[in-house]
């Protein structure tokens, strides 16, 4: 099955190459089938492979594809790898991505670029894929590029809408700014190791020693690569915005896949950073920050879609936090179950949408259960798979990150279990506004209210199941379970974790438990409190705020300040480069050339005068002069 | 001893210098274009004189093989070069070559 794996790529590739191609020509449900088709084929082969390794065979193996790049002493082979940790994204990509296929197949059944959109998503996974597979970190930035593209493309897919493609372009900037950093930690790595693969870089790190200068700085400079695409403090605001792309988009590429790429890309560099304490602290605290930060704002907005995008901001903090105190598995361990419930939930805020005539304000809503019960049923798992609720899957991965954040730094624990109670606020704020009370739309839209249709439901109901037992992969040993997902990935954090050892007594991670599940419900409380039993409503548009609420409503100004710290002085410096550097210089050197040839035949043509005469006076005269030189 | 060469070279020379120079400066002012090419053919008319005599003087019958050649290449550059003379009469409806400035810069 491993040698099958280069299958996994090309089959959304061809799928991407059909219906980009002849998309226009082939008829809805046929785009809808290969679409779906070609990334369901590539699970099940990524599903063959997962199996295979999970029963133990070869745990690391580079398939070379062929020669790619050789020049000099640079030669990249084109090759995948296939591990533990690969295979295991394989399965999440491939796995969410189908049933994102699927839903799409009913939202954007009325849209008039059905096959567009399906082209787009089919490019997106063959992309992600070849991020994961690469066995090197070129092949890695290619995939890095193509995500990013596709993600572009997606946010301003209606691109007819001037707002909509400000946010795609806002994200393609704002991501650039982060690729510019991952591009020069890849340049930086083949300077000081002479080679750009994962194995030989790694094998040659390992003899370095902690805290060597040049790690740090490639550390770094990888880092900054994964804030811009993992959405981090201070390279975020682009994901908020771009909630203005299809909700399906949202759910794939901005919560469940390409904003983990930056965990991913970590999580296999792990030995580099395990070597650099201080980019680890530097992770872990703004991984926190970002979990603080974002979840503040999501406590104040108002649009279904914002508040679940800075709550995937708030948890890739999380994540990253998770990275920064070295706990690896507990970092991939909540990409895969956050992949389950924020995808349910993003699928299910669609649904919401669909049912509301594309409402998306949470004030207009209310009493959303009994019109559409699979969509509230859900929706509600996920929000408990979020809020960290006991069995579900969100409550084994956060205890992870949070157990290895109080053995690291007590102040980051607290934090993070500050951020756990916000993130369950917000959640069931939005939960309780959305579908309990009474409706509180227009009456026409109170008509149109429906339950989706079933290739949107099918896989709210898979994401659903798979948020409730996902965690099980992961059961800490204190629970009497057996952590599956640690021993699965061991070979990839096997150097890393000799050195990170940790050990917390049973009772002290029965305390933190106890914690986090007492904020957790002192949290549903106050939400219960506040917009069931006192029937709050958010302010409404227009109303005067209190400050500080005003402030974390306007999202603390960072779209703002950006505008006038960074977006204004480079304006006004490429308007000053404008008036002075290109109209004077550049334009002036260019004019001037053309000045002094006209000026100069100016006077030659004087010499033309037409007689014919002069000419061949001229003539004779040049004759003469040329015999006397050659001849005395 | 040929009939040529009853007469010295030098006179020869001077004859040639004569029409050569006539040649030039009637091609210098005059200003008719059909003297100016009359005036072109004595300046070729001159060179092959010199070089038949001097091809019979020191008997190497090149210098004759050349004055054909001239004469062969004169008479197309006639040709071509009234035809010239034709379409610029029709044009300006005269041969004087400070007619034809239109052109200048």
């Amino acid at each position: 099955m491993i040698k099958l794996i280069w299958l996994v790529p090309l089959l959304p590739l061809i799928g991407f190459l059909i219906i980009g191609l002849f998309g226009k020509k082939l008829s809805k449900s046929l785009v809808g089938i290969i679409g779906s088709g070609v990334v369901l084929g590539a699970f099940g082969v990524s599903l063959g492979i997962f199996l295979q390794l999970a029963e133990g065979a070869e745990q690391s193996t580079t398939i070379d594809l062929f020669n790619w790049i050789s020049a000099g002493k640079l030669s990249i082979p084109f090759s995948f790898l296939v591990d533990p940790l690969s295979s295991l994204f394989l399965l999440i990509i491939t796995g969410i991505g189908f049933l994102i296929h699927l839903y799409s197949t009913g939202y954007m059944h009325d849209d008039e670029g059905f096959s567009r959109f399906f082209a787009y998503l089919n490019l997106f996974i063959f992309f992600m894929l070849l991020l994961v597979l690469g066995s090197n970190y070129l092949i890695m930035f290619v995939g890095w590029e193509g995500v990013g593209l596709c993600s572009y493309l997606l946010i301003g897919f209606w691109f007819k809408n001037t707002a909509y493609n400000n946010a795609a372009k806002k994200a393609f900037i704002m991501n650039r700014i982060g690729d510019l950093g991952f591009l020069l930690g890849i340049v930086l790595i083949y300077v000081t190791f002479g080679s750009i693969s994962y194995h030989d870089v790694f094998e040659q790190a390992k003899s370095l020693a902690t805290g060597t200068p040049v790690l740090t700085a490639i550390t770094l400079l990888l880092f900054v690569g994964a804030m811009g695409k993992s959405a981090q403090l201070p390279l975020y605001t682009w994901l908020p915005d771009a909630m203005a792309g299809p909700t399906p988009v949202s759910a794939l590429i901005h919560a469940a896949t390409m904003v983990t790429a930056g965990i991913y890309m970590i999580a296999r560099s792990n030995i580099l950073y395990t070597l650099s304490p201080d980019t680890m602290a530097v992770v872990a605290v703004i991984g926190v920050c970002t979990a603080l930060f974002a979840a503040t704002i999501g406590l104040a907005q108002n649009d279904i879609k914002k508040v679940l995008a800075y709550s995937t901001v708030s948890q890739l903090g999380y994540m990253f936090l998770a990275l920064g105190v070295g706990a690896y598995t507990g970092a991939v361990f909540h990409v895969m179950t956050h992949a389950f419930f924020k995808a349910l939930l993003f699928l299910g805020a669609g649904s919401v949408i669909h049912a509301m005539s594309g409402e998306q304000d949470i004030r207009k809503m209310g009493g959303l259960k009994k019109y559409i019960p699979i969509t509230h049923f859900t929706f509600l798992i996920g929000t408990l798979a979020i809020s960290g609720f006991p069995g579900f899957s969100g409550f084994f991965s956060k205890d992870e990150i949070l157990a290895h954040a109080y053995e690291h730094n007590k102040v980051l624990w607290l934090v993070g279990v500050l951020t756990a109670g916000m993130t369950t606020f917000y959640m069931f704020r939005l939960y309780f506004l959305t579908f309990k009370n009474t409706f509180r739309g227009t009456h026409e839209q109170e008509h149109h209210l429906h339950e989706s249709p079933k290739s949107m439901t099918i896989p709210l109901v898979v994401l659903a199941i798979l948020s409730l037992v996902g965690g099980l992969v992961g059961i800490p040993e204190v629970l009497g379970g057996h952590h599956f997902l640690e021993e699965f990935l061991a070979p990839v954090f096997d150097d890393s974790h000799f050195r990170l050892v940790h050990h917390l007594s049973h009772e002290t991670e029965y305390i933190l438990m106890g914690v986090a599940i007492s904020v957790m419900a002192l949290a549903i409380y106050f939400a219960y409190k506040t917009y069931v039993t006192d029937k709050k409503l958010p302010a409404a548009e227009g109303d005067e705020l209190q400050p500080v609420h005003k402030l974390v409503y306007r999202k603390y100004m960072i779209d703002e300040l950006y505008e006038a710290v960074i977006t204004k002085p480079l304006n006004f410096i490429g308007e000053g480069l404008h008036k002075v550097v290109d109209n004077q210089i550049v334009d002036g050197l260019v004019n001037s050339c053309g000045y002094v040839v006209n000026g100069v035949s100016g006077v030659i043509r004087k010499a033309q005068t037409g007689n014919i005469g002069f000419y061949v006076f001229v003539m004779v005269i040049s004759i003469v002069l040329i015999l006397f030189t050659q001849l005395f | 001893m040929s009939a040529i060469q009853t007469i010295p070279i030098n006179w020869y020379l001077l004859l040639s210098v004569v029409l050569f120079t006539i040649g030039v400066l009637g091609v210098l002012f005059r200003r008719n274009a059909i003297i100016i090419f009359m005036s072109v053919e004595l300046m070729l008319n001159a060179v092959n004189l010199l070089l038949v005599a001097f091809s019979s003087y020191l008997s190497d019958s090149k210098g004759q093989v050349f004055v054909f050649f001239i004469m062969a290449v004169a008479a197309a550059e006639v040709a071509v070069g009234l035809a010239i003379l034709m379409s610029v009469y029709r044009n300006s409806k005269s041969t004087d070559i400070n007619d034809l400035s239109r052109l200048k810069g």
